[in-house]
């Protein structure tokens, strides 16, 4: 079994939901991106998702832009984020790890080369959010060969032909993002995904995380509430812009510690 | 399938094209496709476009023989086709009135479009107008203030410009920010991309509009000199000036296809948007593509002296037409294209875009060393009205 369907089965058998924290690696610098990965998981993460950094984010907001921007700036490559990943791996052996960026960096490493470094690296599992069903046959065979898990996204407009493409193709868990709209947007419409999940459980037979919009405890709950994990992201780079270098660890950890309370209380 | 049928149904052009966003737009891209290619089989909408072209933008266009640039270069007869003399001044607006006419259809109120130097923008500001649509512009905060003139027009027909501050603030980072405006606006909102570029059906609805080029040149040139030119030049910036007049060029294979590029400061400098001479395939905007990138992926900044030049992707269609050899793919320098651009001026009395003035460089290279009775045709794609300030700067002038 896959460490990330590992961990699902645990937190089923605990009665808990997952909470999924996304970062840029290499944001604010490469030497905080292994440190950023463990106070995730002290402060109780139980899936990192890793964003690789790209020229052209044309999916995040402004936000999730600026944080790419820094990263690139300080020289971030795919290839550092693997070797991220091998060092956090020497000291967690449990905690899952998606890599979530763009076609365009996979591609130029090719796409055996970057499964097998990724299989090589400690990676679970990986998201290529431009690479719809349509577009991602390649990938997501190289990626079963590797046994890493094709995480895929799903949004408001999708349809349930689709919701069953898409569950034929996941594994490890689906993304639904539950805006219109780029990360870091508006708050979320819990209405909306209350109605959209059973019908995405009809076709997907894997975990669903939700994802976009949520920015506080109180909303992490009630999404933990109607699905089975919850995804963090804008909130969080908010937090690693906005702290001195010295307390970002800090402020970072009690900003997760504080929402993971929230949502299992 | 023959090659002038492509794209496949999902978009593909040979291994380029495709459909590469995120899940959030794929439901207003698939919309936007099966509302196009029932359109495009529609009498109707076809009668509806044409009557705009003729009436609205002025075409046909025509060919003329520059006689006396032919002359200097002592060979091959140079032709040019006029989409200079369209309104708006280049042939982005055959593309803006054929999607405004589909945002129409599609009961969509709100326009939006990226642009570099502006001509995209001044020609969807323009469309939108002429429809009673609101306007949003993305410009990358670079450009600006580069082509004030421009943003000055778009505010003049009623647009909204707004700028781009991500990334390299040019154009690229434009269609980014407009991708995001589409995602999250995406119920009323139609996006007008500027060139044969982005995600299906993009590439194949623009070069379908632009195409319209081609297909007078087919009955044009047989009209005018008894016969189809030896060769057809375009500049390719994202490629929509040259797809349409390629397009239907594409089976007469005893006509040379040529695409120049922007050569910026010399291919051997790294600082141009030669993408199809010197880039590799990836990923960017939706489609797989030639593309600037680094060694890690990333998209690098590009340099041309003409803005619509100035861009690090081109269209899925050329790139395949370039790995097939169907088309040929050469550069041009900024100072190369300035001496055709001076030359133009004073020989013909037409002041050329800066981005077709690489097409007329690279036709007197060529005509050089060719025969009297060859026939190369120009795609004049655009006047250079809007490159007074560049021009005069780069002579050392400020106006
Ligand atoms: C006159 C003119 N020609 C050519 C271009 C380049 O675009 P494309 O390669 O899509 O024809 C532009 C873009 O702004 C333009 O204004």
């Amino acid at each position: 079994m896959s460490r990330i369907s590992a961990t699902f089965e645990r937190l089923r058998a605990s009665g808990r939901k997952a909470l999924i924290p996304f970062v840029t690696a290499g944001d604010p610098d490469k030497a905080s991106a292994v440190p950023i990965m463990h106070a995730l998981v002290d402060a109780g993460a139980d899936i990192i998702e890793l964003g690789v950094p790209f020229s052209d984010p044309m999916a995040d907001g402004p936000t999730i832009q600026r944080a790419s921007e820094r990263a690139l700036k300080v020289g971030t490559s795919l290839r550092d984020v693997l070797g991220f990943v091998s060092e956090f791996r020497t000291k967690n052996a449990t905690t899952p790890v998606v890599l979530m960026g763009y076609a365009n960096p996979v591609e130029a490493m090719g796409l055996e080369k970057f499964t097998a470094a990724a299989a090589d690296a400690g990676v679970d599992g990986v998201l290529v959010v431009d690479y719809p069903p349509e577009e991602s046959e390649a990938l997501t065979a190289q990626l079963r060969a590797r046994n890493l898990d094709s995480i895929f996204l799903l949004s408001p407009t999708t349809d349930e032909a689709r919701m069953e493409s898409v569950g034929r193709l996941a594994t490890g868990y689906v993304y639904y993002v539950s805006l219109k709209g780029v990360t870091g947007a508006a708050s979320i419409d819990l209405t909306e995904v209350a109605e959209k999940i059973p019908q995405i459980r009809k076709h997907v037979k894997l975990p669903i995380g939700v994802g976009f919009g949520i920015r506080d405890g109180e909303t992490a709950r009630a999404i933990a509430g109607i699905s089975d994990a919850v995804v963090i992201g804008s909130r969080l780079v908010q937090e690693i812009e906005s702290s001195p270098h010295d307390k970002l660890l800090a402020n970072l950890g009690s900003l997760v510690a504080g929402i993971r309370k929230t949502m299992d209380a | 399938m023959q090659m002038h049928d492509l794209p496949d149904s999902k978009g593909h052009f040979g291994p380029y094209g495709g459909v590469f966003v995120a899940e959030t737009l794929i439901h207003a891209l698939d919309e936007l496709r099966t509302t196009y290619e029932s359109l495009r089989a529609d009498p109707d909408f076809v009668a509806e476009f044409e009557y705009e072209l003729k009436h609205y933008v002025g075409r046909p266009s025509p060919v003329y023989f520059a006689k006396r640039l032919t002359e200097k270069c002592g060979g091959a007869q140079i032709w040019l086709k006029r989409e200079d003399l369209n309104h708006t001044g280049a042939h982005k607006i055959n593309n803006t009135m054929g999607q405004a006419l589909v945002a129409r259809r599609m009961g969509k109120k709100r326009i939006i479009a990226e642009t570099g130097a502006g001509q995209h923008g001044v020609a969807s500001a323009t469309v939108a107008a002429r429809f009673g649509m609101e306007c949003i512009v993305y410009m990358g905060i670079e450009d600006v203030h580069r082509q004030a003139q421009n943003v000055y027009r778009m505010k003049l027909l009623g647009a909204t410009v707004v700028p781009v501050e991500s990334g390299s603030r040019t154009l690229k980072d434009a269609l980014n920010e407009a991708m995001r405006d589409w995602v999250t606006n995406v119920e009323g909102t139609f996006y007008i991309i500027g060139t044969v570029a982005g995600p299906h059906p993009y590439p194949m609805m623009v070069r379908d509009f632009n195409a319209v080029v081609g297909r007078e040149l087919l009955t044009q040139m047989p009209e005018t000199i008894g016969r189809q030119p030896d060769a057809i030049l375009a500049c390719v910036g994202g490629g929509s000036n040259a797809m349409g007049a390629f397009h239907p060029y594409i089976p007469h294979e005893e006509v040379r296809l040529i695409g120049v590029e922007a050569g910026g400061f010399g291919i051997a400098t790294g600082k141009h948007a030669a993408t199809l001479c010197a880039g590799r395939p990836g990923v960017l905007h939706g489609n797989r593509t030639y593309l600037m990138q680094d060694e890690n992926g990333q998209i690098i900044e590009t340099h041309s002296i003409s803005a619509g030049l100035d861009y690090p992707g081109v269209g899925p269609e050329h790139a395949w037409l370039k790995d097939t050899g169907r088309a040929e793919y050469v550069s041009i320098t900024d100072e190369e294209a300035l001496e055709a651009f001076h030359l133009m001026c004073r020989l013909e009395g037409i002041i050329p875009a800066l981005e077709s003035s690489h097409a007329v460089a690279h036709a007197m290279k060529m005509a050089r060393d060719m025969s009297k009775d060859k026939v190369l045709l120009v795609n004049l794609s655009g006047r250079g009205d809007k490159d007074m300030n560049t021009v005069a700067t780069h002579s050392g002038l400020t106006l």
